[in-house]
């Protein structure tokens, strides 16, 4: 049994708080990963929970570091339960190396875990002590934070700064509840009953701490998104009260619609009057858009779609994980139209995706997704920048004459889009097969000119698809391929392995697929793709498009994300 | 203005003579005209069925979407441009069956738009099924035993929901019609105007003698600022009133109530993003937020 709180030849810890909702588990993994990037350190967390409001069990983890941490692992080092069913609920993940900070009147006797280290910490004693039990998370706080040697008035100062909206009293308990935390954490330290070796880096304060909802929200400002409508639904909510909250400053019109159908149409008609328009949206609320995505099709109207997935058939589990709605947001709409799909992977990818996606939905008028998860929306990292220096607001359309036809008939397919108001043309949307002016038609002669029209687009949209990143050495034996939110917890354990023959493909546009993927796939001796879906959705892409059949598959969906470890030993076990 | 501007010149008209759709196309081109709306700065928006044609034999912006949406796309059309005058116009079951929750969330959202529905109790482009406003008793090759379904009443629907503007009108009655059409586009928020038509095809039933014979126009007594006396007109069945049911000039519109446009009066496409604003927002993530 370790005496040490972190295993000495690591430049990480992951700290992991669980309990019921509503307990303030979300506050802890706010502040925390605020204060300590701060501090200099490089932070990652994520979370699971249950789909309800109070009670259950949930999880954060906040994974601190010297370097660049993004991915979810198994490891516990410090595990903080806040009741009961804490410890139960990651059993699977408790080590003889951790250490559990625990209250045994709220979490039962703990020590049966035998191999980890068990320190009584009296978080809702002290608590109780400043007048309510409510703040214990934020003693919860203090703890952590002196542990990791966070200064004393750098927290304070956050905390008076988090909590400055509410009465000074509360303020003042706050401060008093994280503060005799931090004297517990600095003491454990100090005892040497825990040892703390992270070297912070005071580049890292400077640098930008957003999560994957942020970035998809904060892209879609950058694309110039002033129109956005949205039913609720997890896990894309997030996305919507983004833009809710920055409404009146970038002039954005927020609305939430009765219903899916209402938000995608809305969308249209907003592209068509000259808005930059988009739906956040999840499987279920995008499959009542997926008549609009037709309409959308048909009228060569711009839309832009984020769709955060979750694990389905129908309500699924809807605060969990999945990559299932590739082969939905892939198929969806009735009748042949054309679409361009991203799958960020990293937080970087999602800023600079979504602000394309409205540019290219623009020039070619067609719907463009970005096709994110729970996982990735929920889960944040600090990166260094974002920057805005290359961002263009591309706008498409025309001034009209008088002779305008909205669907004249052009060398690629695109008909210069007009909207109505501005210049002397009349412009004409219709979502019956319609002749060059926009008006009802059934020549059957003209139908087949039409559908060739807008096919015809996906040609140029092929001509600018983003490659497919190849991370590792090009001569590898190996390769393993990867979409969208597994980028990092893949980097992460490949990196690990260390070995010098395997390399990884991700990619964050999956539709059209790059031209070059077969190349990639013949060049390797072995390939494995790696997807959160039980079908492989991925693979039968690349199959369709380049006849190549993936030799292994490495498939989870269970509803968590892929942790790096899980990812390390699917690989060894195909490898070794 | 002439009410020619709105000619589109040769067409084929899908309508069958002596419908009912050929009387409100006219009337809505003279009322159109009458207020000097020009072509350029109008957006028809329409769903999809016999009525929702009209949108291709008008000569002007025309937004023909989908079955029973076109009331979501007007609202975004007119918000995003709110110095167009936008009218969404089908029949009553694109407007009251299939976009039925638009219908009821549109009134409350209360865009500056008007509705027009050409109500004629059945089902026309699918040939003679009932409507959401089919009379009891009405058969059909569906409803082979008759309507039992209590039929939709738009106008006691939008008065409860404290619509902007509430009309019906008679498609058989250009004056009257005219008028009431007029006021509705000239109101500063969600109007509804329920336009009774007979389809000649397939409503044997409610025929041009029909309604002469089962609908008055509303007393010159009738206060339409009386929302109570507007409510118990509207759920007269017997036989139906005609006029302005109902006005509420106090209440904003959609556009008046959102930020994006109180601040701003220009259309959405002549702004421009504000990158300094943006980078000042993404600075806030290296702090504190």
């Amino acid at each position: 049994m370790s005496d040490k709180l972190l295993s000495q030849n690591t430049d990480s810890a992951s700290i992991v708080l669980c309990g019921q909702a509503g307990m303030g588990i979300q506050t802890v993994e706010y502040i925390l990963t605020r204060i300590l990037k701060l501090a200099g350190y490089n932070v990652f967390a994520t979370k699971e929970y249950m789909s309800r409001i109070r009670g259950g069990t949930n999880s954060t983890q906040i994974r601190v570091s010297s370097s660049p941490v993004r991915a979810v692992v198994n490891r516990i080092d410090i595990l903080i339960p806040l009741d009961k069913d804490a410890i139960q609920h990651v059993q699977k993940r408790v080590s003889p190396g951790m250490t559990i900070l625990t209250e045994t009147e709220n979490t039962g006797e703990v020590s049966k875990w035998c191999g980890c280290t068990c320190i009584e910490i009296p978080f809702t004693k002290i608590a109780a002590g400043l007048g309510d039990k409510i703040y214990s998370n934020i003693v919860a706080v203090g703890v952590v934070a002196g542990l990791c040697g966070i200064d004393l008035q750098l927290m304070n100062s956050y905390i008076r700064e988090y909590f400055s909206k509410k009465s000074d009293d509360i303020v003042h308990k706050n401060l008093e509840a994280a503060k005799a935390g931090h004297k517990l954490g600095c003491d454990l330290v100090n005892s040497g009953k825990v040892s703390f070796a992270i070297k912070p880096d005071a580049g890292i304060k400077d640098q930008v701490l957003l999560s994957g909802s942020e970035a998809v929200a904060l892209g879609a400002i950058a694309g110039g998104c002033n129109f956005i409508s949205a039913y609720p639904m997890s896990p894309s909510t997030s996305v919507l009260v983004f833009l809710a909250k920055h409404a009146k400053d970038f002039g954005i019109i927020a609305e939430q619609a009765e219903d899916e159908i209402a938000a995608m149409n809305m969308v249209i008609g907003a592209w068509y009057a000259g808005a930059r328009a988009m739906v956040t949206t999840s499987g279920g609320g995008f499959a009542l858009m997926t008549e609009g995505l037709s309409l959308a099709g048909m009228l060569e109207m711009p839309v832009v779609i984020h769709l955060g997935q979750r694990p389905g058939p129908a309500t699924g589990l809807p605060t969990r994980t999945e990559q299932a709605d590739l082969e939905l947001a892939l198929y969806a709409g009735h009748g042949e139209f054309p679409r361009i799909i991203f799958a960020p992977g990293k937080i970087e990818d999602a800023f600079y995706l979504t602000q394309k996606a409205f540019n290219l939905a623009d020039k070619y008028q067609v719907p463009a997704f970005i096709l994110t998860d729970q996982y990735f929306l929920d889960s944040y990292y600090n990166i260094t920048s974002l920057d805005l220096s290359d961002i263009k607001i591309e706008k498409h359309f025309i001034k009209t004459q008088k002779d305008y036809k909205r669907y004249e008939l052009t060398d690629d397919g695109i008909s210069p889009r007009g909207i109505p108001g501005f210049g002397e043309g009349l412009v004409v949307v219709d979502s019956d097969e319609h002749d060059t002016e926009g008006h009802i038609t059934e020549d059957l002669d003209l139908r087949t000119t039409m559908v060739n029209k807008r096919l015809k687009k996906t040609e140029s949209i092929k001509s600018e698809v983003i490659p497919p990143e190849l991370v590792g050495p090009d001569d590898y034996k190996t390769l393993i391929v990867c979409w969208g939110s597994t980028y990092n917890v893949v980097s992460e354990a490949v990196r690990n392995l260390s070995r010098g023959d395997i390399s990884f493909l991700h990619f964050r546009q999956v539709y059209p697929l790059h031209s070059k993927t077969a190349d990639y796939l013949k060049r390797a001796d072995k390939t494995i793709i790696i997807e959160s879906n039980a079908t492989g959705q991925f693979s039968k892409l690349i199959k369709l498009y380049t006849g190549i059949e993936v030799d292994e598959k490495i498939l989870k969906y269970n509803g968590l994300s892929f942790t790096v470890e899980e990812v390390m030993e699917s690989l060894r076990n195909i490898l070794d | 203005m002439d009410a020619e501007v709105f000619d589109i010149g040769n067409t084929d008209i899908a309508w069958c003579p002596g419908c009912g759709n050929f009387p409100i196309l006219k009337i809505l081109k003279h009322t159109l005209a009458e207020l000097k709306i020009e072509p350029t700065n109008l957006v028809l928006v329409s769903g999809i069925g016999q009525a929702a044609k009209i949108s291709h034999y008008f000569r002007t912006n025309v937004f023909n979407g989908l079955h029973g949406r076109a009331l979501p796309a007007a609202t975004a059309i007119k918000a995003a441009n709110p110095t167009l005058t936008v009218i969404a116009e089908s029949g009553d079951g694109d407007m009251y069956g299939e976009g039925g929750n638009h219908f009821v969330h549109t009134i409350r959202r209360n865009p500056d738009i008007t509705n027009i529905v050409h109500n004629n109790m059945v089902y026309g482009l699918t040939k003679g099924q009932a409507s959401p406003t089919s009379q009891v008793g009405f058969k059909t090759p569906v409803q082979v035993d008759g309507v039992f379904l209590e039929p939709f009443n738009p106008l006691a629907v939008a008065i409860a929901l404290d619509a902007g503007f509430v009309a019906r009108a008679f498609a058989g009655d250009a004056e009257q019609t005219g008028q009431i059409l007029k006021k509705a586009v000239k109101h500063k928020s969600y109007a509804l105007v329920d336009i009774l038509q007979p389809c000649i095809s397939f409503n044997r039933l409610n025929t041009y003698q029909w309604f002469e014979e089962n609908c008055y126009y509303l007393e010159e007594s009738h206060d339409p600022s009386d929302r109570n006396q507007a409510f118990k007109k509207a759920t007269e069945t017997r036989k139906l009133p005609l006029g302005i049911f109902y006005i509420n000039s106090k209440k904003h519109s959609f556009e008046e109530n959102i930020g994006a446009l109180k601040q701003d009066k220009r259309p959405l496409y002549e702004r421009e993003l504000n990158i300094k604003q943006l980078s000042v927002l993404i600075e806030k993530f290296k702090s504190t937020n």
